[in-house]
């Protein structure tokens, strides 16, 4: 016995909300990209719960594939961070103005 | 309350307050081993719920894997000399607001929904039966899934490669 399933969606809702506000609030590349990262562990928190909830496997199986969607996600991020960096020598996407 | 309700609370606890801490911190390797901390809540918190398979996953590609590769490339990028000056008040505060009506009515549909009386059962997959169950059912899938990886490794490739033709900031500044 452990907790009611509502309990699992608030904390992963919180969860949530907080890698929203590193996504949106912050002006550092690599903070949004860790951003995106801390909403998809909050999903994962909510399939885990579901799976037990259901008792079924399927949701373990769908937070693998999350795992490997976020592992591929995260290396093409931090690849276009470097080469962004490159070419403008910032991490602040206020600066990338070259359109201008 | 049982033994497992008591642990879900405290590593819930864990798991909000590194967040919250790595969301706010200015220095970038303060803010990924916070987070390197809230992975492991996780971890934990899957072990509760019955996944330990996916636990190790979590220490190994997460922890390990993505937060190093986050440690190096703020090695890499010298962000120190970088100074992030964060949003106005008064711009994320609407926002800020909004988000506290969500959790709480978020809250409120929680604690007045008739289903949430009964708690979970606890109940463990074990690695042997997951894997089976896995490759049984979704064996196509985790082709497309190692393919993804592939080319995901071939455009990190591809875009960390510098190209003499591209103009660096260095040679910006010679001109």
């Amino acid at each position: 016995m452990i907790v009611p399933f509502g309990h699992v969606l608030l904390l992963a809702g919180v969860l949530f909300m907080l890698g929203m506000v590193c996504a949106v609030a912050r002006r550092n590349l690599v903070m949004i990209l860790l951003g995106v990262e801390i909403m998809l562990n909050a999903a994962t928190i909510v399939f885990i719960g579901a799976s037990l909830r259901w008792q079924e496997m399927e949701g373990q199986v769908f937070v693998l594939f999350i795992f490997a969607v976020a592992a591929a996600e995260v290396s093409v991020g931090l690849a276009l961070i470097i080469s962004v960096y490159r070419r403008t020598g910032s991490v602040d996407p206020n600066n990338y103005n070259l359109l201008k | 309350m049982t033994l497992s309700a008591i642990l879900f609370y405290i590593l819930s606890g864990v798991i909000l307050a590194a967040t919250v801490l790595a969301v706010t911190r200015r220095n970038l390797v303060h803010a990924v081993v916070y987070l390197v901390i809230s992975f492991f809540g996780s971890a934990l918190l899957f072990y509760l719920f019955g996944a330990p398979m996916l636990a190790a996953l979590e220490v190994i590609i997460y922890a390990g894997a993505i937060m190093v590769l986050f440690l190096f490339i703020i090695m890499m990028l010298r962000v120190g000399q970088f100074q992030e000056e964060m949003f106005p008040l008064s711009q994320w505060l609407p926002a800020a607001a909004i988000a506290a009506v969500y959790i709480f009515v978020g809250a409120v549909l929680v604690y007045t929904d008739p289903t949430n009386r009964e708690v979970l059962v606890s109940a463990v997959a074990t690695p042997q039966a997951f894997g089976r169950y896995v490759f049984e059912n979704h064996w196509l899938a985790i082709e497309l899934v190692s393919l993804l990886l592939l080319i995901a490794l071939v455009g990190a490739l591809f875009l960390g490669k510098s190209s003499p033709h591209r103009q660096t900031p260095e040679s910006r500044r010679e001109t």
